[in-house]
C-alpha cells in the first residue's frame, strides 16, 4: 500500500502558510471543551503542552520523570540551529533547508523540512522572550557557531547547556499553564498503552510509578512526545531511561513505525573504559569546530600522543574531506573513525584500542587557552572527571556511539500518524531528518513541533470530531488496562535469575554489531534469528524482583527491555530490506571502492513504513514516496 | 578494590527505615558511582533481594536526578576536591581499596523520603508554578535581537540558569533552606531585561510558596554553595533578597504577601 504524506499543493514557500490557512480553526469558546494528553514534556511534549494550555485546550501531560524538566532534551549540549543570518555569511532559509535534505541523504520529506526551516527562525525569538540565556556578542547581539555539517554560523548556544536552557524555557512556560489551570502534570506516570475507539486514539494507560495503580486517562487527541530508542543499543548517549515503550505500545496498536534502522551514530563520545560501563558519554561537536581529528599513520603506536611528531599523525578527516575538514557530517566522520580503528590505528589503552584523538593543541596556541576555555570549558571538565586526563595537556580521546534516532512513528504532513487523533512529535516521529540528521537539527525540530507546528494541525483535527467528553469507561480502556495489567503480572511471575539489564546488554552487544553503524546481510539476518532466542531466555530466565503495587524500578526496567526485545527485529527487519547505502544506515554490500555510501534512489526514495502483524511474525512494509520537486537528489559529497 | 557500603533502607514513606551492609568486591576505577550501585542492584535482583532505589537518568551531571549523602555529605562532594560535581559524574577512582561509605537521601521536610535513596522533590515544580517564568505566547515575540543584552550579564544570567534542580542545597543546610535554588531562578529571569515586567511578582511569590512548602530561612553557613554541583553562588540570595525588599515595598500585589518577609 501507498502511504499519502498529505502534502500540500503550491510552491514550497507557500505550503505551510496555505496549509494553515486552510486548516478548520476551532472557535475559542469551545477550546476548552477538547480535552488533550500529551505524553512526554521533552522539548517537544512542553512545548506543545504550554502552547496548547495557552490556546485555551484541556491539556493532561505526563511524564514518568519527577519533574518535565528532568526530560533528556536536558542534556542538549551543542545548539539549536536557525536561518536568522544574523552573521551575514550567507545563510537563508532555503540553504538551511537545503543542507537539512542534503545531511538527510534525501529521505526526509522536503515539505516538513522546507517548514521547519522557516518556523526556526521563529523558535529563537520564542526562546529569547522566555528568557533563555543565549550566549550574546559584546554589543549585546546574539552569538552563533558552526556546527557539525554547516558552514555558515546559524546555531544558537548556551555555553554548552543549550538543551538545559532550552528545556527550562519550555518547561518554565508549562508550569506557567499549570498555574493558570488549563495544564494538569502528572509526572511519575508511564504511558503503557494507547486506547483506541472506533479506529480513532482517544486515551492511553498509565502505570503511576509510585502507587502501582494503573489508571485510564481519555481525551480527543493524544499526542505522543516520548523522544528516541537509541537505548536499544543498551551502551548509547541517551540517558538511561529512554525506551521505546510508548511508540512501540503505538505500534502494536497499528500505527506505522517509520525507517526504524535509521539510528545516527554521533562521532564524538567518549571511549568505553573496558569493564561494566552503563553509558556513553558525549561530547558535544562543536568541539570539532577547533579540535582536529587524528591517528598515528603507522599501525599499533604505542607512543603518548604529545611524543608522536605532525608528520607522523594522519589528520584523515581533513585529508580525505579537505573542504569540510573536521566538520563533515556525523555518519561520515563516524565511519571514518570506524575504519581507522578496524585498520588498527585506534587509540588508547587496551589491546585493540577504538578511540581517535581529538586534539586542541593548535587551538589552544592560536587562540590562547583562555578563549578555549572559555568556548568549551565545562566540555573539558566533564572528560577530565570522566577519564582522569586533561584535555589541555593530552589530546581528548573519542569514539562513535549510538545517539539519536531518525525513525519513529510515521506521520503526515500535519504530524499525526495513520491513526487518527495519534499525533506524534519530537524525535518520537520520522519527518524531518532523512537517514542522517544535522547538529543542532533535533532541538529545532522538538521545538517547531512543540510550539508553531501541532498547535494548528491538530485544531484542525479536532474542529472534525465532537467535543462530547469521551468517556474512560468504555469497554476499549478496560480492555487495554487489563491487558496492561497481565503484561505486568507476566512480568513479575517469571521468577527467574538474571536481571533486566543482563539481556538489555546482550541485545546491545548484538546490535551494535549487527545493527550498529555498519551492517550486511548476514549479519542482520543472523541478528533476526538471534533477538527471538534472546526474548524467549528473557521470558523464561529474567528476575523483576518486588510487586507491582510500590516503586519498583526493576519492573519498569524490565517492561522497557521487554519492548526493546521485539523492537530489535523491527529495526532489523528494515535494515534487511532497504539495499542501499544512506546517512547512517551502511550496507557494506553498497559501498564505492573508497567506502563511500551508495545510495539507490530508483529502488529506495521512499519512506519505509512498517504495519505490525504480532511478535515474531514479519511486519507488513507500507511505502511513501518522496518525491524532490524543489532540490534534485544528488550524490552527496563532503570533499 | 572492595567497597563497603552502608545504605539507607527504607521501603515507603511510613516505613522506619535502616542502614544496611552490602560488600562490592572487584570495583573498578572506571565506574562511576551509580555503576557501583548497579553491579550491586543486578546482584541483589539475581540472589531475589530487593534492589536498592536510587534516582538516576542522564548519568552526565545535567538532568538533577541522581544525589544522595555519602558519608554526610551530599554527591559526595568531598571526593572531587575540584568542585562542581553530582553522584553519577563521581568515578570511582577517588576512592580507595577498602573504603567504608554510608548513603542517606537527602533529607529535608519538604522533601519525603520514597524509598531507599529516592525522595520527592516536587516541591520545586511548585515554587517555579508559583512564577518561576516569563510569561509570552508562542507566536508573538520580537525578533531576538532586539532585545539587546549586554554580555557580561547575559553570562551572569546563565551563571544562575546553570541550577539543575538536584536539591542538594536543601539537603545540606540545617534549615533545609531552598533559598539557594529560588534565588538562582530569581537571579536568572530578574537580571535579564525580559525578566522585569514580572521580577517583583516572581520574587513574592516564589518566595510566599517557598516558605509555604516548609523550606527554612538562610542563615549564612554557606554548606548550600559548598556542595551544589553547578557552582551556583550565594550572592544571588543577596539578590533575590534585594528584589524581595524591594517588591513587598512598592508592588501592589504585595498586600497579600507582607507575612511572608
Ligand atoms: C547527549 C545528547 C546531546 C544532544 N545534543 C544535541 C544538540 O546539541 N542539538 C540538537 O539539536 N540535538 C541534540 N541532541 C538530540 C536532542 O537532544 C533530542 O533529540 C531531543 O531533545 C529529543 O526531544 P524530545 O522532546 O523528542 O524527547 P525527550 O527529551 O527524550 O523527551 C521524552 C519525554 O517523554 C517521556 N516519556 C517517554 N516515554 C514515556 C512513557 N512511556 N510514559 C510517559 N512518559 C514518557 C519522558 O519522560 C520525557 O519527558 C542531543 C542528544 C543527546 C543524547
Ligand atoms: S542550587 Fe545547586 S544544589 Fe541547589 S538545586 Fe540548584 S544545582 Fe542543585
Ligand atoms: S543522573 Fe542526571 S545529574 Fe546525575
Amino acid at each position: 500500500m501507498s502511504l499519502d504524506g498529505k502534502v500540500p499543493t503550491g510552491p514550497i514557500e507557500q505550503k505551510w502558510s496555505k496549509h494553515r490557512f486552510e486548516l478548520k480553526l476551532v472557535n475559542p469558546a469551545n477550546k476548552r471543551k477538547y480535552d488533550i494528553i500529551v505524553v512526554g514534556t521533552g522539548l517537544a511534549g512542553a512545548s506543545a503542552a504550554a502552547t496548547l494550555g495557552g490556546l485555551g485546550y484541556n491539556v493532561k501531560v505526563f511524564t514518568f520523570h519527577d519533574t518535565p524538566r528532568r526530560a533528556h532534551s536536558i542534556a542538549a549540549q551543542g545548539g539549536i540551529n536557525a536561518a536568522k543570518n544574523y552573521q551575514g555569511d550567507g545563510d537563508s532559509i532555503f540553504r538551511l533547508f537545503y543542507d537539512t535534505i542534503k545531511g538527510g541523504d534525501f529521505r526526509s520529506r522536503e515539505a516538513n523540512v522546507y517548514r521547519l526551516a522557516e518556523v526556526s527562525v521563529n523558535i529563537i525569538d520564542q526562546a529569547v522572550a522566555q528568557g533563555v540565556p543565549f550566549a550574546r556578542e559584546y554589543g549585546g547581539y546574539l552569538a552563533n557557531r558552526s556546527f557539525g555539517g554547516a558552514q555558515v554560523s546559524r546555531t544558537f548556544y548556551a555555553r554548552g547547556q543549550t538543551g538545559q536552557q532550552l528545556l527550562l524555557g519550555a518547561y518554565q512556560a508549562l508550569m506557567q499553564q499549570v498555574d493558570a489551570g488549563n495544564v494538569k502534570l502528572y509526572p511519575r506516570h508511564e504511558m503503557l498503552d494507547v486506547v483506541i475507539v472506533n479506529g480513532h486514539a482517544r486515551g492511553i494507560i498509565t502505570r503511576d510509578l509510585v502507587s502501582g495503580k494503573i489508571t485510564k486517562h481519555s481525551a480527543h487527541a493524544v499526542v505522543l512526545a516520548t523522544g528516541g530508542y537509541s537505548n536499544v543499543y543498551f551502551w548509547s548517549t541517551n540517558a538511561k531511561n529512554c525506551n521505546v515503550t510508548a511508540t512501540y505500545r503505538a505500534y502494536k496498536r497499528g500505527a506505522y513505525f517509520a525507517n526504524p534502522c535509521f539510528t545516527q551514530t554521533h562521532p564524538t563520545c567518549i571511549p568505553a573504559s573496558g569493564d561494566y560501563q552503563s553509558k556513553l558519554t558525549l561530547m558535544s561537536e562543536s568541539l570539532r569546530n577547533d579540535g582536529r581529528v587524528w591517528v598515528p599513520k603507522k599501525i599499533g603506536d604505542k607512543r603518548h600522543p604529545n611524543e608522536i611528531p605532525e608528520e607522523e599523525r594522519d589528520y584523515y578527516l581533513e585529508r580525505k574531506y579537505p573542504s569540510f575538514g573536521n566538520l563533515v557530517p556525523r555518519d561520515i566522520a563516524s565511519r571514518a573513525a570506524k575504519y581507522v580503528c578496524d585498520e588498527g590505528r585506534g587509540v588508547g589503552p587496551g589491546e585493540k584500542p577504538y578511540a581517535v584523538y581529538l586534539d586542541f593543541k593548535d587551538a589552544i596556541q592560536r587562540l590562547g587557552k583562555e578563549k578555549i576555555a572559555e568556548r568549551y570549558g565545562n566540555l573539558f571538565e566533564m572528560y577530565q572527571k570522566i577519564t582522569n586526563e586533561n584535555p589541555y595537556e593530552v589530546p581528548m580521546r573519542i569514539y562513535p556511539a549510538p545517539h539519536y534516532t531518525m525513525g519513529g512513528l510515521w506521520v503526515d504532513y500535519n504530524l499525526m500518524s495513520n491513526i487518527p487523533g495519534l499525533f506524534v512529535i519530537g524525535e518520537a516521529n520520522f519527518s524531518d531528518h532523512g537517514a542522517n540528521r544535522l547538529g543542532a537539527s533535533a532541538l529545532m525540530q522538538g521545538l517547531a513541533d512543540g510550539y508553531f507546528i501541532l498547535p494548528y494541525t491538530i485544531g484542525g483535527y479536532l474542529a472534525t470530531v465532537s467535543w462530547d467528553k469521551v468517556s474512560s469507561d468504555l469497554p476499549e480502556f478496560n480492555d487495554a488496562a487489563k491487558e496492561v495489567e497481565k503484561h505486568i503480572k507476566r512480568l513479575l511471575s517469571v521468577n527467574g535469575s538474571k536481571s533486566p539489564d543482563y539481556f538489555h546488554m546482550e541485545l546491545g552487544r548484538l546490535m551494535l554489531d549487527k545493527v550498529g553503524m555498519s551492517r550486511n546481510r548476514q549479519g542482520l539476518e543472523e541478528a533476526l534469528k538471534k533477538i527471538p532466542e534472546i526474548r524467549e531466555r528473557f521470558w523464561k530466565e529474567v528476575r523483576v524482583s518486588g510487586n507491582g503495587e510500590s516503586i519498583n524500578q526493576t519492573l519498569e526496567k524490565a517492561g522497557r527491555v521487554a519492548d526493546f526485545l521485539e523492537f530489535a527485529e523491527l529495526m532489523a527487519y528494515d535494515a534487511l530490506h532497504r539495499e542501499e547505502s544512506c546517512g547512517g544506515h551502511f550496507r557494506e554490500e553498497y559501498q564505492t571502492p573508497d567506502g563511500e555510501a551508495v545510495r539507490n534512489d530508483e529502488k529506495f526514495a521512499y519512506v519505509a513504513a512498517w504495519e505490525y502483524t504480532g511478535v515474531g511474525n514479519t511486519p507488513i512494509l507500507h511505502k511513501e514516496e518522496l518525491k524532490f520537486e524543489v532540490v534534485k537528489p544528488s550524490i552527496r559529497s563532503y570533499k | 578494590m572492595k567497597i563497603t557500603l552502608y545504605i539507607w533502607r527504607q521501603s515507603g514513606p511510613n516505613d522506619e527505615g535502616k542502614f544496611v551492609r552490602y560488600d562490592v568486591e572487584k570495583v573498578s576505577p572506571h565506574w562511576s558511582f551509580l555503576e557501583l550501585l548497579d553491579v550491586l542492584n543486578n546482584q541483589l535482583i539475581e540472589k531475589g533481594e530487593e534492589p536498592v532505589a536510587f534516582e538516576h537518568d542522564c548519568r552526565e551531571g545535567i538532568c538533577g536526578s541522581c544525589g544522595f549523602m555519602i558519608n554526610g555529605v551530599a554527591h559526595g562532594r568531598q571526593y572531587a576536591p575540584e568542585g562542581r560535581t553530582t553522584v553519577c559524574q563521581l568515578h570511582m577512582f577517588r576512592f580507595k581499596d577498602g573504603d567504608e561509605l554510608y548513603l542517606e537521601p537527602f533529607r529535608a521536610k519538604a522533601f519525603p523520603v520514597l524509598k531507599d535513596l529516592m525522595v520527592d522533590r516536587s516541591a520545586f515544580d511548585k515554587i517555579i508554578e508559583a512564577g518561576g517564568y516569563i510569561t509570552v505566547h508562542a507566536g508573538n515575540a520580537p525578533d531576538g535581537n532586539t532585545i539587546l543584552i549586554q554580555k557580561d550579564i547575559a553570562n551572569e544570567a546563565m551563571n544562575a540558569a546553570e541550577c539543575i534542580g538536584c536539591g542538594a542545597c536543601v539537603a545540606s543546610c540545617k534549615n533545609a533552606s531552598a533559598m539557594l535554588f529560588v534565588s538562582a531562578k530569581i537571579s536568572h529571569l530578574g537580571l535579564l531585561p525580559q525578566g522585569q515586567p514580572e521580577r517583583k511578582r516572581r520574587a513574592q511569590r516564589m518566595i510566599a510558596k517557598m516558605d509555604e512548602l516548609g523550606f527554612g530561612n538562610c542563615t549564612n553557613q554557606y554548606e548550600c554553595e559548598a556542595v551544589c554541583p553547578k557552582g551556583i553562588r550565594k550572592d544571588f540570595i543577596g539578590r533575590m533578597n534585594r528584589d524581595f525588599l524591594f517588591s513587598v515595598n512598592t508592588e501592589t500585589e504585595s498586600k497579600d504577601f507582607v507575612g511572608a518577609i
